[in-house]
């Protein structure tokens, strides 16, 4: 007869053996078809011991533009979200149930449509001729169509588009999380509502405010379709770049550094975002 | 008095604001309706008549219809494949006090964080070794990777909430393990399989960048767009957007029927 504890501790390492033997086919799949081929080709980017491609990347006025012009476009497309989201997250935690069932509607039936379906209807309503220029021309606001399509302002306003319920969704659960009563307290001590507002709700959503931003700023850095389609080629973002190197060119060292490049300013970038945010949840309580 | 006043003049603007942003994102799928109908050749808004010819034409072409059924195809077999790894995994991650179970979760959700691009070359470099390119089951592997890490996202915030109390009860009434999984646990992690299958699909089902390198000359229905709308702007395109945005409504009514805003939980998690 086995003692109690030590029945226990058998028990308890069968369950973590099954457990584990669960785990295995998935992390199987994620070793074999993403970890590996992934590792593959950064290690590429090195191969025959030189760092010649690295050089390339970081020296040749070309390939560092695009870089930085690729960082501008996350950047930009970040800062126009949050200023976007931030009011309709706000207005959608205080709403009612119509306004909330409505509202979640607008912003989850786009969200689930296809990127490919959105982009062209972009393209429909901005275009020299499209529908945006066309009703300002009828209406005498304009006279010279506005260049909206094939161009930063394009892209932005499609990856604004794509994006937006990503940085709306966080900072909404995240002042769903705070205490009602904490704001009404801070009015109960004489502070007007706007004052409540910048110095208890505020903070207190900002982890979720950083996590869409981080979200934000990493899905656009390696953004593809929006911007091959709608920047008319005057827009050139690093995952472009990526592509013609292996597709034209069949250069794979190159795009593998390149690759290398991308995918540490990502992890750099996300983890810095969600080092701030702890730092901000440490502050606010 | 006046303080009422001006928090309700604040709550009007505010209000403005986000019914311009919702119209923003709404404004996209809206235009594409009317062009649909359009009884012109080209593009022109708004439409000089109306008739349904180009979704006349989206049912008569084959390559059309081709490049929606292979995408019909991949999009289960990559749902099936995700559910199938995927919620075992979950289970793993949630219950187990394993030391590394923290970093296998991070290593989990690393396809969201790591660019498309950089994963669909890596891929299309081993894919072409094997010669798999162009294979339809190959493809719908890739994407089960992808979808991979939503489908832990949901069933893992699913479980984190089911006491498991009552798996004990059932075994204690001498109920077999298979048995209170499949009878206790599934039926009440409901919501969560809902959503993560419904993810799973239109992920695979609207996805471009990993099927241009590895769909090879067997179009996808997005590729096949991409093409169109690179080539021509054709309203048959309008037609095939209109099918799919009256597609994932449908979808998105019934899981949110079935769902229980499961799915608002892998965004913001």
């Amino acid at each position: 007869m086995l003692s109690p504890g030590l029945n226990r501790r058998v028990i308890a390492r069968r369950r973590e053996r099954g457990l584990f033997l669960l785990a295995v086919p998935a992390l199987l799949l994620l070793g074999v078809l993403f970890a590996w081929p992934v590792l593959r080709l950064l290690a590429m980017s090195v191969e025959g011991g030189t760092l010649e491609h690295f050089r390339k990347a970081a020296l040749d006025g070309l390939y560092v533009s695009v870089l930085l012009e690729s960082m501008k476009v996350a950047g930009m497309v970040t800062a126009i979200c949050l200023v976007l989201a931030y009011p309709v997250a706000f207005w959608l935690s205080r709403a009612g149930r119509l306004g909330l069932a409505l509202g979640m509607f607008a912003l989850l039936l786009p969200f689930w449509t296809s990127v490919l379906v959105r982009t062209y209807a972009w393209l429909v309503l901005l275009g020299r001729n499209g529908v945006i220029n066309r009703a300002l021309r009828d209406w005498g606001w304009i006279e010279v169509p506005l260049p909206l399509l094939h161009n930063m302002t394009g892209v932005l306003i499609g990856m604004v588009h794509v994006l937006l319920p990503y940085m709306v969704l966080p900072i909404y659960a995240s002042l769903l999380r705070i205490d009602p009563d904490l704001p009404r307290a801070a009015e109960g001590l004489g502070a007007p509502a706007w004052r409540a507002f910048l110095r208890v709700t505020f903070p207190l959503s900002l982890p979720g405010v950083s996590a869409g931003c981080a979200l934000i700023f990493v899905l656009s850095l390696g953004f593809f379709i929006t911007p091959a389609l709608l920047g008319g080629g005057r827009v050139i973002m690093v995952s472009m770049l990526i592509e013609q190197q292996v597709r034209e060119f069949l250069n794979w060292p190159f795009a593998a550094a390149l690759s290398t490049v991308l995918l540490v300013a990502t992890l750099a970038i996300y983890a810095l975002i969600g080092r701030l945010t702890r730092g901000s949840r440490l502050a606010t309580h | 008095m006046r303080r009422t006043r001006r928090r309700s003049a604040g709550n009007i603007v505010l209000g403005i604001f986000a019914a311009a942003v919702f119209a923003f994102l709404l404004l996209p799928l809206l235009v594409v309706f009317p062009i649909s109908l359009s009884s012109a050749a080209y593009l022109q808004f708004p439409p000089p008549g109306y008739s349904w010819q180009w979704y006349q034409r989206y049912l008569d072409d084959p390559s059309w219809i081709e490049a929606t059924l292979r995408s019909v195809q991949v999009a289960t077999l990559c749902t099936v494949l995700a559910m199938a790894l995927g919620v075992p995994l979950a289970f793993f991650l949630v219950r187990s006090r394993f030391p590394g179970v923290r970093v296998l979760d991070r290593v989990t959700a690393a396809p969201i964080i790591v660019p498309t691009i950089i994963l669909s070359i890596a891929l299309y470099g081993v894919f072409a070794r094997l010669q798999l390119i162009g294979a339809w089951y190959g493809l719908a592997v890739a994407h089960a990777v992808l979808a991979l890490p939503f489908v832990v996202i949901l069933v893992s915030a699913g479980l984190r909430g089911f006491d498991e109390a009552q798996e004990q009860a059932a075994a204690g009434l001498g109920a077999t393990w298979p048995r209170i999984i499949w009878r206790v646990t599934l039926p009440q992690l409901r919501p969560s399989l809902v959503s993560a299958a419904f993810l799973s699909f239109i992920s695979s089902f609207d996805e471009l960048v990993v099927a241009m390198f590895l769909s090879g000359a067997s179009m996808t229905l997005p590729k096949k767009m991409f093409d169109n709308i690179l080539m021509e702007i054709d309203p048959t395109i309008a037609a095939v957007s209109v099918l799919q945005i009256l597609l994932v409504s449908v979808a998105l009514g019934l899981t949110s029927l079935f769902g229980r805003g499961a799915l608002t939980t892998t965004i913001t998690r």
